[in-house]
């Protein structure tokens, strides 16, 4: 009996030896499909995030001789540098005509295709269509379609017998207009999520709220469609703002900056990359990462909601 | 009244494809016309004079739009590739396998999502030009050949793949390489398919990157020569300058008429589902 239960536990030992022994050959097969991915993780992400946060502390130029720490005189600096603070509010005001628009066209959009049947396919590809197109090529005709006096915009303006509007040579219609072509590309994006979350809401619904008496469709759109379209449309406001505060493509190619129109982006861009105050850059990237960040926490959560660890 | 209400939702979205459509419209007209047209601002569709042929040479002679196309071209590719061979398997053995410091890149992949390439342009530039790296393909590439994106698409959708037949295709012999490769990705092309649109748009239509790394202009992707030629032409010539702009759209909107459902698929990939 003994010794029957002595043979049995040797084997479970070398039952679970051998198993363990599999099971670390596994462990480092894992390790080793991950290696690439985290050796890039760390040079790409890891590593850069701590330069970024080191430079931020120095007066550093690249190619300078000596460097000095300054600890946070550049975040003093930025607050206090009128092109910088004017690069803030462009972007703001970029982001409050494009955010509204943006989603809210869409929404619009969204609910006059989604009840078409066969036609829909039609709609989608003309809305989705400047969402693929280079932006920059596209920034480009516009500056041709808005010319003051050979842009078809301004013929129609002024055949409607009205004066030419200078959209882009005239400084307060500088952000506006961008704007403006900032709706055109992110619409057929913003339509296409909010198509999504109207099919996934169950018709059953729409059936019982004109049972309860929803008989116009405006009112079975506030008591089913808008509550139930809550977590798209708060992704959708996400994505758009973080979009917005990344504009950069259609200044690059419409203003260069002119007239005061620099937008966060493009001033990082010039004092990084332009004139090599990397130092004060840095300091000027990890405010733009702070405001995407806050942006973002919403997507995570959205994301994160979805993962089982 | 029934008709109206049947129609106006039509009218509605034709009104707005209309201007949505206005500047492709507009750019492909301008590019078959001479330029003497250009005070001409009817919509009409046929030029009094067809000069496309004129527009198109002038805007592959003035730059080289071949160029940019083919660097776009080798950007583009380069990256999807090395970024499909890192995060296959890393995804993989997120969703798959065992091993220490799992959970730990998992939480590091998704704080990544969150930071743009743009807050980590500045100290990638710096050590490009300390390697003596700028003005390279590699250095267009090098940034984006992780997708912390492509890993989490990759891991959310082998999740789903049964592990009843991964254990059989272990008992059987398989190596994890040909598990991963051969059976997992091969359960998720559709996902393989929207990451790869996802990625080539994203980089055949990026500026802000080859525009810090890139000063040669025969290194130019499609975006930066674009600028270039409209900062050389400046306005003098439409034709030619609406000519370069269709040849740079071309192969992304052709692809996306082609395989509307992928683009669609992959490029909102980033949203709900």
């Amino acid at each position: 009996m003994t010794l029957i239960l002595e043979a049995s536990s040797a084997a479970a030992g070398r039952g679970t030896r051998v198993r363990s022994k599999g099971e670390r050959r596994m462990m480092w097969k894992a390790l080793l499909f991950v290696a690439p991915a985290v050796l890039l993780l760390a040079a790409i992400y890891i590593i850069p995030v701590v330069v970024l946060a080191g430079f931020s502390l120095t007066d550093y130029q690249l190619g300078a001789l000596s460097t000095r720490f300054i600890a946070l005189e550049n975040f003093a600096k930025a607050f206090d540098d009128p092109v910088f603070l004017r690069s803030l509010k462009n972007t703001v005001i970029y982001a409050v005509i494009v955010i509204p628009l943006g989603v809210f066209l869409a929404l619009g959009l969204a609910l006059l295709v989604h009840g078409r049947k066969r036609s829909r396919a039609f709609w989608e590809a003309a809305y989705f269509l400047p969402v693929t197109a280079t932006l920059v090529a596209m920034a480009t005709v516009w500056q041709f379609l808005l010319h003051p006096s050979i842009g078809p915009v301004n013929a129609a303006i002024k055949w409607l017998g009205f004066e030419p509007v200078a959209f882009l040579s005239n400084p307060t219609l500088l952000i506006p207009t961008m704007a403006m072509i900032g709706v055109w590309q992110i619409l057929g994006f913003n339509m296409v999520l909010f198509l999504a979350g109207l099919t996934a809401i169950p018709k059953d619904l729409y059936e019982a709220a004109r049972l309860d008496g929803a008989r116009h469709p405006f009112d079975r759109f506030v008591t089913v469609t808008w509550p139930m379209l809550g977590p798209t449309t708060l992704f959708v406001v996400v994505t758009t703002s973080i979009s917005a505060f990344k504009v950069f493509e259609t200044v690059a190619v419409l203003t260069k900056g002119r007239f005061g129109s620099e937008t966060l982006l493009f001033d990082l861009y010039l004092e990084g990359f332009e004139y090599s105050n990397t130092g004060y850059a840095a300091a000027l990237t990890l405010i733009f990462l702070v405001i995407i960040l806050v942006l973002s926490i919403g997507q995570t959560l959205h994301l994160d909601r979805k993962v089982h660890y | 009244m029934a008709r109206v209400r049947q129609f106006l939702p039509h009218l509605v979205l034709g009104a707005g494809a209309f201007i949505v459509l206005l500047p492709f419209y507009w750019m492909f007209l301008t590019s078959i016309r001479s330029p003497a047209e250009i005070f001409d601002v009817s919509l009409w569709p046929i030029p009094k004079q067809f000069d496309m042929a004129v527009n198109y040479e002038r805007a592959a002679s003035q730059v080289p739009m071949m160029r940019f196309m083919l660097n776009g071209l080798i950007v583009c590719l380069g990256i999807l590739i090395v970024q499909v061979a890192t995060a296959v398997p890393a995804a993989y053995a997120l969703a798959k396998l065992n091993f220490p410091g799992r959970k730990l890149l998992l939480t590091l992949v998704i704080a990544a999502l969150c930071v743009p390439i743009q807050a980590l342009a500045l100290p990638l530039f710096v050590g490009l030009a300390k390697l003596d790296l700028l003005n390279t393909y590699f250095a267009m590439m090098a940034p984006f050949f992780l997708s912390v994106f492509a890993i989490f698409l990759f891991h959310q959708s082998f999740r789903s793949y049964p592990d009843e037949i991964i254990e059989a295709a272990r008992m059987d012999g398989f190596s994890e390489m040909e598990i991963c490769w051969g059976l997992v990705l091969r359960g998720s092309l559709p996902s393989l398919a929207a990451f790869s649109v996802f990625s080539v748009v994203a980089h055949w239509n990026d500026l802000y990157w080859p525009m810090i790394v890139v000063t040669d202009i025969n290194l130019a992707p499609p975006p930066l020569g674009m600028l270039f030629f409209s900062d050389v032409e400046s306005g003098a010539n439409y034709g030619a300058l609406m000519a370069g702009a269709a040849l740079i759209t071309a192969p992304m909107i052709v692809c996306f008429l082609l395989a509307r459902r992928h683009f669609i698929a992959g490029i909102t990939m980033t949203g709900v589902k």
